[in-house]
């Protein structure tokens, strides 16, 4: 699997969504992405990748596409 | 069997005094003590003694609790080595005050730094490790002054406040995963700390405890020991006085 493929992978367990509808998803569009969905998401983003992110990271996570763009930073070396 | 047998834990602020008495505490019971302070010699040295007399695994780290880079590695650190992190003391903490007129920006901001800002850093750090295990304790370090108030120590009451409420905040939102957080109140403890005010002021205030003699840290690290352990498996959320019925 690769990255790409496992970043959609957390996004759609932890927010039950379907493949098409990953495109511009943000924070609280929907209901299983409030703050406690975020939480999950954030944990399971840790674990699938290794990484412990940073509370501003955490915080600016605010869509699908952000948050690959975060990921993708020095701090965290995911390479999409 | 010890009370903490096998249980990773971190205090910070261990170099000496309360959080130095604690990790002893802990090691004789039979914990993986983690324990941190800004002096490197200081807690070398505590690693050093505790490890030996205890026959116990304490690893020193060396940072300033309000530096969050540091304190984020210390986590990965303990993650990484131990897999798991059981019990977390937010110890360190720094003592500043004047008088209200001459309270500037400056000493606010150093005091809420170290006692409240490190401390809700370091419980979002440890939530990260103990929400995966749904089990955890965290105590924290309030003071008689922060539930009671005294003259002359404003800043340093607001702040040890501040720890008693986000006690109890922080134990309302993590008791749904099996992590329990409490505080300890001390008042007059025999530390570094309380002597710094000078003798006079010392016997001063002990004729305000009703027990007639200082706290010792060992007063407050078996209380610490006690809300560490599975002794007190179903508290949360508390504030424990140890003060010898101190009025301040």
């Amino acid at each position: 699997m690769n990255n790409l493929e496992k970043y959609d992978k957390v996004f759609k367990e932890v927010l039950e969504v379907s493949e098409d509808q990953l495109k511009g998803l943000k924070y609280q569009d929907i209901e299983a992405w409030d703050s406690v969905g975020h939480m999950g998401l954030i944990s399971a983003l840790e674990d699938a990748f290794d990484i412990m992110m940073d509370t501003d990271d955490i915080i600016d996570l605010s869509s699908y596409e952000k948050g690959m763009e975060i990921l993708a930073k020095d701090d965290y070396g995911v390479e999409f | 069997m010890g009370l903490l047998n096998k249980k990773i834990c971190l205090i910070t602020g261990a170099g000496k005094g309360i959080g130095k008495k604690t990790a002893e505490r802990f090691a004789q019971e039979g914990a993986v003590v983690y324990i941190t302070d800004r002096s490197e010699r200081e807690i070398n040295a505590a690693a050093e003694k505790i490890s030996k007399n205890y026959c116990a695994k304490v690893i020193p780290l060396v940072f300033d609790i309000t530096d969050d880079l540091e304190a984020k590695k210390a986590i990965q650190r303990i993650k990484k080595e131990s897999g798991r992190l059981d019990v977390l003391v937010n110890n360190a903490g720094i003592m500043r005050d004047n008088v209200i007129g001459m309270i500037g920006k400056q000493l606010m901001a150093d005091v809420f730094d170290v006692n409240v800002f490190a401390v809700i850093n370091m419980i979002q750090l440890a939530n990260k490790l103990m929400s995966r295990q749904k089990s955890g304790s965290i105590i924290n370090i309030s003071s008689i002054v922060g539930l009671e108030g005294a003259a002359g120590q404003l800043v340093y009451a607001a702040s040890k406040g501040a720890v008693a409420s986000l006690t109890k905040a922080a134990s309302k939102e993590l008791s749904p995963n099996g992590i329990r957080v409490n505080a300890v109140a001390p008042g007059l403890i025999n530390t570094g700390l309380l002597q710094a005010i000078g003798d006079t002021k010392i016997v001063d205030n002990l004729k305000n405890v009703r027990m007639g003699r200082l706290g010792e840290p060992m007063d407050v690290a078996n209380v610490i020991l006690f809300l560490a352990s599975d002794l007190s498996a179903y508290v949360t959320g508390e504030i424990i006085g140890i003060d010898g019925e101190a009025q301040v």
